[in-house]
């Protein structure tokens, strides 16, 4: 099992990079995770990364890119509710990446 | 999709959650189809109706809860949960249990839905 | 439709379900242990009997003789081999199997 460094502790990940154990997550794992990404971490990025970590912890599944998309426009308003956006901060697949900063697991759905 | 390829598909629910792997397999089958936009219904027969029994606490079975992502399949526009009144009614429930919105139907009103659909899958 | 039943009778309540669901006019295959059903004796044939009067009931013949149950078949229960299994589930528009 491959396994990531965080001030010098070590995280468990999967074989794609998700973190195995979600309760481990703080934000220091996500930036590290998002380093792997090569994603520079912004607030718009955090809000994004936060509003998954609610959606799992409320319904326990990591929302498809359809459904965050049309979630994050209901909760942050239609300026972030489009896809436009979503992929501008995530480049990757903003479920895909947003949830492996996360410390979700892959999305439900995600091909 | 166009519209003229929007099918009528139904989920057959009808075993009780955790003793078997049925109900965590129909849920996500219908989280991942989701994607598809057709014409969906999950219905909830016999013991499948323990699956939306409110209250689901899995701590010491050590098993994933999954009971909450039945409120989020709403969000993913599966919103037809139809839930069999005898087996509520032979297992001492009514609607007021549930973890989430139905309408209850008899077995035969089932039965009659069922003629209608394209696509039943059984769990 | 269809209906396809293979859980013994005296085993689960499959078939009871199955025919509570069934809308008259519509075609019940019985195949697996769920032939056992369609069998002289068991106590499930008053209840099979009077269902053929709006159902057309089928039995998969290969698994009934596969139990030793040939000779034992329900009357007004018609058997069909693998070709007529297929050709009910090309016949009819869509499909339930009572798992």
């Amino acid at each position: 099992m491959a396994a990531i460094d965080v001030n010098g502790k070590s995280y468990e990940v999967d074989e794609e990079g998700y973190l195995v154990n979600l309760a481990e997550w703080d934000e220091d794992v996500g930036k590290v995770l998002a380093e792997g990404e090569k994603i520079e971490m912004t607030p718009n990025h955090w809000e994004v990364v936060n509003f998954l970590r609610d959606y799992y912890n409320e319904f326990q599944i990591a929302p498809a890119v359809r459904v965050l998309t049309k979630a994050i426009g209901k909760k942050l308003g239609p300026e972030k509710g489009n896809s436009q956006y979503l992929y501008e901060l995530f480049p990757y697949g903003p479920a895909k990446q947003a949830c492996k900063i996360a410390g979700l697991p892959k999305p439900t759905g995600c091909i | 999709m166009g519209e003229g390829t929007v099918k009528k598909i139904m989920y057959v629910n009808r075993k009780a959650p955790y003793g078997t792997i049925y109900a965590l397999e129909s849920l996500e089958v219908v989280l991942i189809a989701a994607a598809f936009d057709q014409d969906v219904s999950l219905v909830f027969m016999d013991d499948g109706v323990y699956q939306l029994k409110k209250g689901h606490q899995t701590k010491g079975i050590e098993v994933k809860n999954f009971q909450p992502t039945y409120r989020a399949l709403d969000d993913y526009d599966v919103n037809k949960l139809y839930v069999e009144k005898e087996a509520l009614e032979a297992r001492g429930l009514s609607e007021a249990d549930m973890c989430v919105p139905v309408e209850v139907k008899s077995a035969a009103e089932i039965g009659k839905l069922m003629e209608e659909q394209d696509v039943l899958l059984s769990f | 439709m269809l209906h396809i039943v293979n859980k013994s009778p005296l085993e689960r309540n499959t078939l009871d379900s199955c025919l509570a669901a069934a809308q008259s006019g519509a075609a019940v295959l019985l195949i697996e242990d769920g032939v056992y059903a369609a069998t002289r004796g068991n106590a499930a044939e008053s209840k099979l009997r009077s269902a053929s009067e709006r159902l057309e009931i089928y039995v998969l013949a290969p698994d009934l003789e596969a139990r030793g149950m040939g000779a034992s078949l329900t009357e007004g229960v018609k058997p069909v081999d693998y070709a007529g299994f297929v050709d009910l589930v090309v016949k009819h528009k869509n499909c339930q199997s009572w798992l």
